[in-house]
């Protein structure tokens, strides 16, 4: 007979771990993501905010710009466009004042709703999935179960994810549509997304929720109540928005490879973060009873 | 099946369990009794890896719960908590493949029959489609029931299985609980209602401060206490009971208005006993053999240990009714 003694070992069960499970962590992502999906008082404001800045902004800004003409407002928008880095007035197309307005606008004044966007709707469900888990008692079935600690982070991370980065990935095609049909004529045919865009959305923006989302996680898991999460949550994701709010300004109005740097080291960053991140999952915390709960 | 030897686990200030050993029996329904905050959920926390105790050791299946193994643990363990942690927004379907899921079952054709197997057992299939917030306190815990055994699990550990239900359905579920005893599982149920674990513990842990006051089968325990015979005696008139109090082979006699109890080196004084009682021209109306119940047991054990405290303990009117059927006080 095998005795192990444990005096004054973890408190948390997590005790070594086990080679990762990828099935299991999918199968709770996929589990967190069914009933986020389930929940229509989740799901309606995500659309909404989404469709309201991806579509409804542009679309009328771009109009008005473009299409109406008004004389006053894009003589306005024009002397913004000095403004702008030399970089960014470089890459400007069109030949009238509204088309070159239209397309600033398109392809830099609007480059931080695809960061604000995702980044909003994944903290609001971060926050919730591991404090939510304590709070509703599905916890103890999380910690009695045999799925591991880093297998129940990851997953969750996920799930967080896939909300915020769908919604941008969707709003995106959408905008990209919108730009072409209202500027595309203006600056000589369909232009968006530019590469700096793809290079934004596809490189640069993940590892940002990536980071922001493992903070949220590790929020989510040492607070007493989803409420408490939801606020610490926007303390802490505030200032990332900024910085990922200004990195993707960059990104955009510098050229050549900045999108490429800025997105390497927020990748760099979000691996050691989300290394850290995967030790605030605990199974005590799950239950509720960790110190400090 | 499991042992816990000196365990013990405190949060901050408040101790949870304070040297805690016991046994559970493989094929055995094992059953941890004791009042609110005794530890008995703490425990199988413990047992399952959930919680690691601060000191102590802990074996489960011949694994130490707390370190890499207790993924076998907990994989080969099915729990039912005292709520019972289900999905609300979820199908009941749902609840059950996202368990098969996770204790790899897998997906498909093969682990849904499974699923809808363990449904079946517990009368919840047709309910499987709606969602879980819809269901009854009952339904949720029937579901709670299917979800733990869909693996086949070694050991079932339940907590409280019935909190929160009406006496029917909890009877139900008791009834549940025994058939799958009568399968060969080894199972351990918390309670504090000492009706509850009435007639399933084949074991019994007496649990209290977070300790273990005493444990065994229920037969054996009830001998340590009350090694000799014990009859109820009734006549019309109470004062003719007085006849036997110095009878031979009476150890002890004591009586209350029209009952005596009586207690005897052996039951074969019993006909004896009527007989002086009838020939002192009283009229006897009732003889009853004392069997000790489990409720009679703990208060024992609570006593002998300078621990009852009437007021923690939650007591329940069918709890009184044996008591007083049983002739007993506390």
């Amino acid at each position: 007979m095998t005795t192990i003694t444990a005096k004054n070992q973890a408190h948390d069960a997590s005790g070594g771990h086990p080679p990762m499970n990828w099935a299991r962590m999918f199968t709770v992502a996929r589990t967190d993501l069914k009933q986020l999906a389930q929940s229509r008082d989740f799901w309606l404001p995500m659309s909404i905010l989404g469709g309201f800045f991806f579509v409804i902004v542009p679309a009328i800004l771009l109009l008005t710009i473009t299409k109406i003409g008004d004389v006053e407002v894009v003589s306005r928008m024009s002397q913004t466009l000095e403004v702008l880095p030399q970089s960014a007035q470089e890459q400007l197309r069109g030949n009238s004042p509204e088309g070159q307005t239209g397309y600033a606008l398109a392809v830099f004044l609007f480059a931080p709703m695809a960061v604000v966007v995702p980044l909003t709707i994944s903290t609001a469900v971060g926050a919730a999935t591991i404090v939510g888990e304590r709070e509703k008692g599905t916890g103890e079935f999380l910690a009695h179960s045999p799925a591991g600690t880093r297998e129940i982070y990851l997953g969750k991370l996920i799930a967080s994810l896939i909300p915020g980065y769908l919604t941008t990935i969707v709003g995106f095609g959408a905008y990209s549509v919108i730009v072409n049909l209202t500027v595309g004529p203006e600056v000589g045919g369909w232009f968006f997304p530019t590469a700096q865009w793809w290079i934004m959305i596809l490189w640069v923006l993940p590892p940002f929720l990536a980071i922001c989302l493992s903070l949220v996680l590790r929020l989510s898991a040492k607070v007493r109540s989803t409420a408490a999460a939801q606020q610490a949550s926007g303390l802490v994701s505030l200032p990332l928005i900024m910085i990922a709010y200004s990195q993707s300004t960059g990104v955009l109005f510098g050229a050549g490879k900045m999108g490429i740097y800025v997105g390497a080291i927020a990748w760099v960053v979000a691996l050691v973060s989300l290394h850290r991140g995967v030790r605030s999952v605990t199974r005590s915390r799950l239950l509720g009873v960790a110190a400090g709960i | 099946m499991v042992n816990v030897v000196g365990v013990s686990r405190w949060f901050g200030d408040v101790q949870a369990l304070t040297n805690l050993t016991l046994e559970v029996p493989k094929g055995k329904v094992t059953v941890l009794l004791g009042p609110n905050g005794a530890g008995k959920t703490t425990a199988i926390r413990v047992i399952t890896g959930a919680l690691a105790a601060n000191e102590g050791h802990t074996e489960v299946f011949g694994l130490n719960p707390a370190t890499a193994d207790g993924e076998e643990v907990r994989s080969r363990c099915g729990v039912v908590s005292a709520k019972p942690s289900l999905y609300d927004r979820l199908s009941g379907f749902d609840n059950l493949r996202y368990a098969a899921e996770l204790y790899e079952l897998g997906r498909g054709a093969k682990a849904d029959e499974r699923i809808r197997e363990a449904a079946a057992m517990f009368a919840i299939d047709a309910s499987l489609d709606l969602q879980v917030g819809g269901y009854s306190t009952g339904m949720k815990t029937r579901l709670a029931l299917a979800r733990a055994v869909l693996h086949k699990p070694d050991l079932l550990l339940l907590d409280e299985p019935t909190s929160g239900l009406d006496p029917e359905s909890g009877a139900a579920v008791l009834e549940l609980i025994q058939a799958m005893a009568a399968d060969g599982r080894t199972v351990l149920m918390c309670t504090h209602l000492l009706m509850e674990a009435e007639g399933l513990a084949d074991h019994i842990v007496v649990m209290e401060h977070g300790t273990s006051l005493l444990s065994g089968a229920p037969d054996q325990l009830a001998s340590r206490y009350w090694p000799s015979p014990i009859v109820s005696l009734s006549t019309e008139r109470g004062d003719d009971l007085d006849a036997v109090a110095n009878h031979e082979g009476v150890l002890s006699f004591s009586r209350s208005r029209t009952t005596a109890r009586l207690e005897l080196d052996t039951i074969d004084r019993v006909p004896e006993l009527v007989s002086r009682l009838s020939s002192a021209g009283a009229r006897v109306t009732t003889v009853a053999p004392f069997q000790p119940t489990l409720e009679d047991l703990y208060f024992a054990v609570r006593r002998h240990n300078g621990a009852a405290d009437d007021e923690k303990i939650e007591t329940t009117p069918d709890m009184k009714a044996t008591s007083f059927a049983a002739g007993t006080s506390r």
